[in-house]
């Protein structure tokens, strides 16, 4: 079966820089992923390319999504498709309802999907039921859309949106940074209870703590560019003991 | 942000220049106007064509002698070529509204009823638009004012400026020119020569004014200018809203559209004034539209009277326009909200005047500019603050947002204390949509003009938030349809 995902050989320039050098990763449908690596090692470019960010220019290899090759595509048509991108880094956007976001992103996606657009009460009321699972604070989904957020609710902020979404692959950027352990475990759950035989993960992170509570199938190791090691659940904990100290194959 | 590749077919490419402005019809009617020029026996014809008294004409003549020695401003950051003020025809008037006046609303030209149809704004007293009673107002003349009798049970008067004039002249006469004189600058006093109608409310002592007044106003007559004047007077203890709406056909030519605006809040009275602002902005290349130079003031005269103003401002080629509050009574009230939004060519200089004489007064200033593409949007306002002012109190916040490299915005504040105990507090900033804020968007599933959409509007919640709740509905359509290509 073709995999959910497929990169071969992916280079990817930023500024004329190469950050990518020739990554090669599938995930099969229904798989939870890891990429770990040091930090500027290229994860972060690798979760904004597949979401289909401006300026990551591919400069070779393949990107297919569902067997279609997405190089081309705009960010929101792969969104509509199923690609969700939790953010590093989520982005405020003042003034504009948590609420009412999440209410025209849905819709834009289902509008796509030949579903029938959510009328506000039926919105409203499958927003409470994901807010309660994820313990998150009503108020904030009242709020503008991450303005005046903590690190942590900024987070946890991205999981409700995605819950919300549901996606057929998620990329999580680093979630786990800025959240304490109680709210690392609520948001692991909420991933958890998303796992499916029809949905895929790619959980990128630094440390292998939350690979504790979402225990992927895969792990990768992300150096300079390219996976220089993959391995099952226990690469983690060896790479936990012994840091990333395997040097890359071939040195720019 | 790549472009979008496929090509569009001729049909498609219609449609998508008619969305950018969908208003720019011409209704198709026999226009009575007079000569293009500016001379007394002008002045005296339109007074005449409105069987006008003669302290009124007298007025006119006044204003227009003193017009002939005063120059145009130019210290606002617009520029557009000399304006030929002989060029303009400063009376144009469908020839069925001229003949029986805005009497009946069952004897309306099928033609007009059609056009405001058209405008979304259906000239009936309906169920549906029982909270809002409408007065029409057709290049210089009123057409039709809804919901006359139902608020003369109350006391409420309103109808067309001529009519006022008629009917009401004591009312007229006592508050004309209060709020802004004839000599007040180049536009007021080439307006008060020779304005042709608009709108005129009185609330008497003690009432709320149950529906929201509005005027609509429409340009459709070429090379005509439109020189409205309205006055609305709220008594002691009353409260009226009053929105104004405005559009114009799509047209090479740029139509000069001078109106005045006079607002008088006695005791303890509320005005609440209104505007979306929709004059044809002109197309691409800055050809066309509207210049709207328009002269806006309220008094608060007597103690505790509150008036606010809230513009959103999307059209006009040029937008000169200062809506102001003279807090006179003690403890009054000002407030200023205002969204200014210029894409394309257009510019806009833009803000109020608060001046506090009175004691106890508090004034607010809102105002968030967004500029795209080759637009300029400067903010202009001043708040004075004189010797008698005890504890006088301001908060301005003026924000910019700008979209593209080529945009421009420009805060322009002065401030004028007379009084040691005055508080005052000025916060700016300017910010740029961000391609970090598009593509979070983008990733969510929204496409890229609703997403721009989506953050100018949050950029304008603040204002958009006081408009009634059906404007707001519609301002906030207007932002998003204003900047449709202000992306890719
Ligand atoms: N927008 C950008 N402009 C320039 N350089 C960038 C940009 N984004 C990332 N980089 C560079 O690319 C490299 C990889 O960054 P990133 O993908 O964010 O790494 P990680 O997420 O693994 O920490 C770093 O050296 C970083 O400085
Ligand atoms: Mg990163």
């Amino acid at each position: 079966m073709t995999p959910l995902l497929e990169i071969c050989g992916l280079h990817v320039e930023v500024e004329g820089r190469e950050i990518l050098r020739g990554l090669d990763l599938e995930i099969p449908l229904g798989e939870t992923h890891a990429v770990m690596g040091p930090n500027g090692s290229g994860k972060s470019t690798l979760a904004h390319v597949i979401a289909g960010r401006e300026g990551y220019e591919i400069t070779g290899g393949i990107i297919r999504y569902q067997g279609e090759d997405i190089a081309e595509m705009e960010p929101e048509e792969r969104a509509r498709k199923g690609v969700f991108l939790a953010f590093q880094y989520p982005v405020e956007i003042p003034g504009v309802n948590n609420t009412y976001f999440l209410k025209a992103a849905v819709n834009e996606i289902r509008k796509h999907r030949d579903q029938p657009e959510l009328d506000a009460v039926d919105f409203l009321s499958l927003m409470k039921e994901r807010v309660k699972l994820l313990d998150f604070d009503v108020d904030l989904i009242k709020r503008p859309v991450n303005e005046g957020f903590s690190g942590g609710e900024k987070k946890r902020n991205e999981i409700l949106q995605m819950t919300v979404l549901e996606p057929t692959l998620g990329v999580l950027d680093e979630t786990d940074s800025g959240l304490d352990i109680d709210a690392l475990r609520i948001v692991a759950e909420g991933v958890n209870r998303m796992r499916s035989p029809e949905r895929s993960f790619l959980v990128i992170t630094h440390y292998q703590r939350l690979l504790d509570h979402i225990v992927p199938d895969r792990v990768h190791v992300l150096q300079d560019g390219r996976i220089v090691e993959s391995g099952g659940r226990d690469l983690a904990h060896r790479l936990e003991a012994e840091g990333y100290t395997r040097p890359a194959a071939v040195p720019a | 942000m790549p472009e979008q590749q496929r090509t569009l077919g001729a049909a498609e490419v219609e449609q998508l220049v008619e969305r950018e402005y969908a208003y720019g019809f011409v209704t198709d009617i026999e226009t009575e106007r007079v000569p293009p020029g500016l001379s007394e026996d002008v002045i005296r014809l339109i007074s005449e064509k409105k069987e006008e008294p003669q302290w009124l004409l007298d007025w006119r003549l006044k204003a227009y002698e003193l017009w002939q020695g005063m120059t145009e401003p130019d210290w606002a950051k617009v520029s557009y070529p000399k304006i030929n003020y002989d060029e303009i025809s400063y009376y144009a008037a469908p020839k069925s509204a001229v003949k029986d006046g805005p009497q009946s609303l069952d004897d309306i030209d099928p033609e007009l009823r059609r056009t405001y149809e058209k405008l979304g704004i259906p000239l009936v007293e309906q169920q549906r638009l029982a909270g809002i009673a409408v007065d029409a107002v057709f290049d210089s003349v009123s057409v039709a004012t809804t919901f006359k009798e139902k608020l003369a049970e109350l006391g409420v008067i309103f109808c067309s400026f001529s009519e006022a004039v008629k009917e009401h002249p004591e009312l007229v006469r006592k508050y004309l020119g209060t709020v802004v004189p004839h000599t007040d600058n180049f536009f007021a006093s080439l307006n008060s020569a020779v304005f042709s109608d608009g709108s005129f409310v009185y609330v008497p002592k003690g009432v709320r004014c149950p529906m929201e007044l509005s005027t609509y106003f429409r340009i459709n007559a070429s090379e005509t200018g439109q020189f409205e004047r309205t006055l609305i007077i709220a008594d002691e203890g009353s409260y009226v809203s009053y929105l104004e709406g405005c559009t114009a056909p799509m047209r090479d030519e740029n139509q000069l559209h001078a109106a005045v605006v006079e607002l008088v809040a006695l005791e303890d009275a509320r005005i609440k004034y209104s505007t979306v602002q929709n004059w044809y902005p002109g197309d691409k290349n800055g050809v066309g539209g509207i210049y709207n130079f328009v002269t806006k003031r309220g008094k608060c005269a007597g103690a505790r009277s509150h008036i606010s103003w809230t513009q959103v401002e999307t059209g006009s080629a040029i937008t000169w326009k200062y809506p102001s509050c003279i807090l006179l009574g003690d403890d009054s009230i000002g407030e200023f909200y205002s969204v200014a939004l210029t894409a394309n060519r257009q510019q806009a200089d833009t803000g109020t005047k608060m001046i506090h004489i009175g004691k106890n007064t508090k004034s607010t200033i809102i105002s968030k500019g967004i500029s795209a593409g080759h637009g300029q949007n400067t903010y202009r306002g001043q708040v004075k603050i004189l010797p008698g002012a005890w504890n006088a109190r301001n908060f301005s916040q003026c924000d910019s947002l700008l979209i593209g490299p080529d945009s421009g915005a420009h805060t322009v504040p002065y401030i004028d204390v007379a009084n040691p105990e005055a508080q005052l507090e000025h916060e700016a900033s300017t910010s740029r949509i961000g391609e970090d804020q598009l593509f979070y968007c983008r990733q969510r599933g929204i496409d890229p003009e609703e997403a721009v959409s989506l953050i100018v509007n949050g950029f304008a919640r603040d204002v958009l938030s006081e408009l009634p709740m059906e404007f707001a509905v519609e301002a906030q359509k207007l932002l998003g349809v204003s900047l449709e290509g202000a992306v890719g």
